[in-house]
């Protein structure tokens, strides 16, 4: 089966995917699944969509050739998709347009999140204040606390944030309490799930909605170069940017696709997010995936420097691209994607979140690697710059020994 | 000596001679590993005896897991602290075997991924080996449910899937027909946890299962957590299911650093009395 072709009409991905929920969400699933494929046949939700990613969320977004960052990677060519330059600053706006509008359809007026860094807990209250719908935004006591400035972010737009105290008191946990919510309140609530990962139909109604990552960047390296990249490639914590990067070149067999995953301390160290390079199959908040567990089937705690990335499993359609190779999967770990981080602010003045700075240090690995075993090559190489870094300049604060006070002073007058 | 049907397996039956004899089954769920594996196993027995020797008939032996979906605060404490204290999968055939030796009727509560990662024909062996009656799972409905049919066949497990107030009738129909020994009616939309007052859906919910399969017992569960509720519960539904209020006692002894029964002990007699009262 062609990999574009996923998922089967039940929600699998081959042995991915699928639905692990308990029956009182069934409904609730089956109503959103209906809702999202006639909305998907009606050209004026199509219209909405596009009306909304023009005039809200500056779409389309460019493409930018990083002329000096690429001559620190070998011969490649290195392109990003700047999905950074969205409006609230990443690509989670994409899926929110989406499902937000779909929330709208269904009658609903409440919407629930889970959120990580903060950045689909932004995205989220941000269309909801949009569409004027009641917002809670569920998040890790740990993360509440790391990610201040974004909970700050989201009741000013009227979000209600809740610190989860639960279990590891991270996302996963977030992600729980969500799916409690939900349970509780699924008549007029409609949870907006920002991974590629959950229940049927998340994984795949979240990969359209993030799909516009792929056709622009396609049509804006054809259009450029005349010629599809060699390389694809994007960063995979829940992977929603990544699958949206890879969509359109799926069935593209000459483009190759890589997804970076969060190795933490180093995936030797155990302390890492690198569910598909470290982790197993099994069940994790509704769907058949890899996941970090123990012997028992219990979740592992992740790591990484990201929060973004801090999840300890992955999108289905992913766990199904690496199974059957149509994808490779690569650890980056926090040391490398802080260098990418400060390389790429310095030689192109764009400063990335720190998860997609996973994604520009495998670039580099790429092309660094390429210009080894292929010396000839000139390899294109798109990278999807998922988000912009302003949220994450406390973490490099800490991470670069910058203390934020001025290098110099001056004489004053006397 | 009555013929039982055969879909009624091992636990279905438990559920109908206590309909034959004028009340409805007492099912109580209790985590295995707190406070601790055998404090958890001395908790079983305690609301299989309760004061006088009248208890639980069934015990929905639950074990912990690190994202609990459907579990409120009260179970999500105390299934905490179980992994924290190390508890493991293999623990709840340890508790199957104590609560058949206390004369009640196991059965395991069990999010899905545990069982898929203990391999699911090795853990219905293990579980059949261990006296226990089968398997309610919170997470898994009948649509991802192939293997463990299978494998429940070959161990002549029950399985017991749950039916919701927002089912449709065709998923109702659907559901209880993949289910063998009863059905479990979750009777409000929500997790688990005590309510001053049981869901007036619950007798709708009981009434389209008994619609769409007269012959498949119902247990209610969510929300009871006395005497006079599961007296109420019991007026309609074939086994009333306790969950929050027995751990609740767990966790009141647990935090004043005692290992003392008592209280879950009276909580079990006040429950078995109440279905005991429930006019059928």
């Amino acid at each position: 089966m062609s990999p574009s072709k996923y998922p089967d009409a039940s929600g699998h991905f081959d042995i991915f995917g699928g639905s692990f929920v308990p029956e009182a969400l069934r409904a609730a699933l089956a109503e959103l699944t209906e809702a999202f494929e006639q909305a998907q046949a009606d050209p004026e939700f199509a219209a909405e969509i596009a009306d909304l990613q023009v005039n809200y969320a500056g779409r389309p977004s460019p493409l930018t050739e990083a002329k000096r960052f690429s001559q620190h990677c070998g011969n490649a060519t290195i392109l990003l998709k700047r999905e950074d330059l969205n409006h609230t600053g990443s690509h989670k706006i994409n899926n929110v347009i989406g499902q937000g509008l779909l929330t709208k359809r269904m009658g609903k007026t409440r919407v629930i999140a889970e959120t990580g860094a903060g950045q689909h807990g932004v995205a989220t209250a941000t269309i909801a204040a949009l569409l004027g719908f009641e917002c809670r935004v569920y998040m890790g006591q740990v993360d509440t606390e790391r990610q201040a400035l974004n909970v700050a972010r989201m009741q000013l737009l009227g979000a209600e944030v809740v610190a989860v105290a639960a279990g590891s008191r991270t996302l996963k946990d977030a992600m729980n309490e969500a799916m409690r919510d939900w349970v509780t309140n699924v008549e007029n609530t409609h949870y907006l799930i920002g991974s590629a990962s959950g229940p049927h139909p998340f994984p795949m109604m979240v990969r359209e909605f993030q799909r516009i990552i792929s056709t622009e960047a396609r049509a804006q390296v054809l259009a450029r170069y005349g010629r599809l990249p060699d390389i694809v490639c994007a960063c995979v914590g829940g992977g929603s940017n990544a699958i949206g990067m890879f969509a359109d070149f799926l069935d593209d067999e000459q483009v190759q696709l890589f997804g970076f995953e969060a190795g933490g301390a180093g995936v030797a160290t155990g302390q890492h997010a690198a569910s598909i390079t470290g982790g197993s199959i099994g069940v994790l908040h509704g769907t058949r995936t890899f996941v970090l567990q123990d012997e028992d089937g219990q979740t592992i705690e992740s790591h990484s420097i990201s929060a973004g990335l801090d999840y300890p499993a992955v999108g289905p359609q992913h766990a199904l691209l690496a199974k059957t190779g149509r994808a490779s999967y690569e650890p980056v770990d926090d040391a490398e994607a802080m260098d990418a981080f400060q390389l790429l602010s310095r030689t192109e003045g764009i400063m990335p979140a720190i998860e997609s700075a996973h994604a520009v240090a495998g670039a580099r690995r790429l092309g660094l690697r390429l210009a080894e075993t292929d010396p000839d090559a000139r390899p294109l190489i798109v990278v999807s710059l998922s988000g912009r870094g302003d949220k994450d300049v406390d973490t490099a604060m800490a991470y670069f020994g910058i203390r934020g006070v001025a290098d110099k002073s001056t004489g004053a007058l006397k | 000596m009555t013929k039982y049907d055969p879909r009624l397996g091992i636990s279905g039956q438990v559920l109908r001679q206590a309909a034959e004899a004028g009340r409805a089954a007492l099912v109580a769920y209790l985590p295995v590993g707190f406070p601790s594996v055998p404090g958890s196993l001395a908790a079983m027995r305690a609301v299989i005896e309760g004061t006088e020797g009248v208890g639980a008939d069934l015990v929905e032996i639950g074990m912990p897991y690190s994202d609990p979906m459907m579990d409120g605060l009260a179970i999500q404490h105390a299934t905490t602290r179980a992994l924290e204290r190390g508890v493991r999968t293999r623990d709840v055939f340890t508790a199957s075997e104590t609560v058949a030796a206390a004369g009640a009727t196991p059965m395991v509560m069990i999010y899905w991924n545990l069982v898929e990662r203990y391999g699911v024909t090795a853990f219905a062996r293990d579980l059949a080996a261990a006296g226990g009656a089968g398997l309610i799972t919170p997470d898994l409905t009948p649509d991802e449910a192939g293997e463990w049919l299978a494998a429940s066949d070959a161990y002549g497990l029950d399985r017991v899937f749950l039916i919701a107030p927002s089912s449709t009738d065709e998923r109702i129909r659907e559901t209880l027909a993949a289910c063998r020994g009863w059905v479990y009616a979750t009777s409000v939309m929500g997790v688990t946890g005590v309510r001053a007052e049981t869901s007036a859906a619950a007798p709708v919910i009981v009434q389209r299962a008994r619609a769409a399969d007269p012959s498949l017992p119902v247990g209610v569960g969510l929300g009871v957590s006395n005497g006079d509720q599961a007296a109420e519960v019991g007026s309609y539904a074939d086994a009333v299911i306790v969950g929050s209020a027995l751990v609740n006692c767990l966790i009141t002894a647990d935090d004043a650093g005692s290992d003392d029964l008592t209280g879950l002990r009276a909580k079990a007699a006040d429950l078995a009395a109440g279905v005991r009262r429930s006019r059928r």
